[in-house]
């Protein structure tokens, strides 16, 4: 089986995303290649001046869900664009834009956040791959 | 949990590096310990600190799958004292 563990980011709320930068960082951690595609309102959030600021949770979550996340985050946690940096810094990840996100959200891959290595279509992404899993949040 | 050696042999090991990673979340505490294991040489031994409950498996787990020896775990009041000694 491939070691390259691939994953399609498609949301753009902080629930989701940290989901996703769980998984890559333990991924990178375990010594897998990590190949990450950012579509809508994932890319969205990786545009500079907006990464690290609030993008909210899942509409499941409700005020109630969003009061006991607040609760019991503890100060100094880190936010999930900090948990893709070390992820970064220690094992092999690589963040691409999808080029049709891009052009939907009428954003240049200059006005995103250094996080993200470059742009690519979707038979790249799928190359990168290499056969692996690839997992859609 | 099945501690892999004695608390009290674990405790007289000798760690290169001691890594506080208390009150860091999963996966924090393993990616500290991937960074620090780079900072020793083959052979010796790094000590992790960490509050997250997920930390001696998960340790335990990464050690084993690339290739260093998971020594045990060690839980001192409210933290866990995670060796790992460097394999390659």
């Amino acid at each position: 089986m491939s070691d390259t563990f691939s994953l399609v980011l498609c949301s753009g709320t902080d629930d989701k995303l940290e989901s996703a930068a769980i998984m890559a960082a333990g991924a990178a951690a375990l010594g897998n290649r990590v190949n990450v595609l950012l579509q809508f309102w994932a890319l969205d959030a990786f545009r500079v001046g907006a990464i690290d600021t609030d993008h909210g949770l899942l509409a499941e979550a409700g005020p109630a869900g969003a009061a006991a996340v607040r609760e019991h985050t503890p100060l100094g946690r880190l936010p999930w664009a900090e948990t893709l940096r070390q992820a970064k810094e220690l094992g092999e990840v690589e963040i691409q834009a999808c080029t049709n996100s891009l052009d939907l959200l009428g954003l240049d891959a200059t006005q995103l956040d250094p996080l993200v290595d470059g742009a690519c279509g979707i038979a790249t992404f799928l190359i990168n791959a290499e056969g692996g899993p690839i997992v859609f949040v | 949990m099945t501690l892999s050696a004695p608390s009290l042999e674990l405790e007289q090991l000798t760690a290169a590096k001691v890594i506080d990673a208390r009150g860091s979340a999963c996966p924090g505490p393993l990616l500290e310990a991937k960074k620090g294991m780079g900072t020793v040489a083959i052979g010796e031994i790094i000590e992790i600190w960490s509050s997250d409950p997920a930390t001696r498996t998960d340790i335990g787990a990464w050690a084993g799958k690339v290739g260093h020896e998971f020594l045990g775990c060690v839980e001192t009041g409210g933290y866990d004292r995670v060796f790992v000694r460097r394999g390659k």
